[in-house]
């Protein structure tokens, strides 16, 4: 059985299509495309994949919607299993929303979308998503959101800090996030939502592939072959 | 019964959008403006017979986000 991935796509991603075409390049896998409305995941899924966009025109807030889908059920319920789940901008929203991690993304800083590359830095080297690339190292991915300014209480950045969980850092001041925090992991390791659109970095006509080592580092990490 | 649920950054959390109405005032020429708060009004009809609980619970698992947000809920008839 090869790598086996979702796309979940809710009302208003527009970064589903991406995503899936970015893992099943990189891991060679089968990527399933699922509905916000559907109450139940395709079975033997290794990787779950959040995708950016506006789910729900961010009514009330962004991801709040969205987090209370159907199918946002079975993805709890599937990451508490220890099924691996990324959640990308849109994605990452959904996953605070969810509970699946901590703080919230508010309003950039500046008030203004920010669609740039950014310089990120790889805090983390020794989890699931991040052990292709190197301590420290910095790599240039992609941001397209309004609202990625990471928000938690000192006490909560503290814990991830100290923990391990800040996967990635922004090289330079991007949107007002709490001590530069572009991706968070739980605590379990198995979850990690970001701002940044790694699978918009995976060839060189994208401008870069500083992204594929994410996908690599998931298909290795789960030791499922291709 | 008429329900108004009052959403409202915590204090301490930064609030962008209030900052610019700020500046927005000031460039209008209104001075003496302190701070400015940016929130969210809700408003519902709901049954007579929802409990308090319920529209708490309401609040809690949607309407406001605990991690950055209060909620105030008025009972408005």
């Amino acid at each position: 059985m090869g790598f086996t991935a979702a796309v979940i796509t809710f009302p208003g991603s527009n970064c589903d299509r991406d995503m899936a075409v970015a893992i099943e390049q990189i891991t060679g896998g089968t990527v399933h495309r699922v509905w916000h409305g559907d109450a139940e995941l395709p079975s033997g899924l290794d990787f779950i994949a959040l995708p950016g966009g506006f789910s729900y025109g961010d009514y009330l807030r962004s991801g709040a919607m969205a987090a209370r889908s159907p199918v946002m059920q079975a993805v709890v319920a599937a990451a508490s299993r220890g099924v691996t789940v990324l959640g990308v901008c849109n994605g990452f929203q959904v996953l605070t929303e969810a509970g699946l991690l901590p703080g919230a993304l508010m309003r950039n800083a500046g008030i203004r979308f920010v669609c740039r590359d950014v310089p990120l830095v790889v805090e983390n080297n020794q989890s699931l998503f991040t052990a292709r690339y190197t301590a420290g190292q910095r790599i240039t991915i992609p941001v397209a959101h309004h609202d990625g300014n990471y928000f938690a209480d000192a006490e909560t950045l503290d814990r991830l800090e100290g923990e391990g969980r800040v996967a990635f850092r922004y090289g330079e001041p991007v949107n007002g996030s709490q001590r530069d925090i572009a991706g968070v992991l739980n605590d379990a390791g198995n979850v990690l939502g970001m701002m940044p659109h790694p699978e918009r970095m995976i060839e060189p006509a994208q401008g870069g592939s500083d992204g594929r080592a994410l996908f690599e580092s998931v298909l290795a990490g789960l030791g499922v072959a291709a | 019964m008429k329900i108004r649920v009052h959403v409202s950054l915590k204090n301490g959390v930064l609030d962008p959008q209030g900052r610019a109405i700020h500046h927005a005032l000031e460039g209008l020429g209104f001075g003496g403006v302190n701070d400015v708060r940016a929130g969210r009004l809700i408003e519902m009809d709901v049954a007579d017979s929802t409990t308090d609980a319920a529209l708490e619970d309401m609040c809690r698992k949607l309407l406001a986000n605990q991690v950055i947000e209060n909620f105030r809920i008025e009972k408005v008839a």
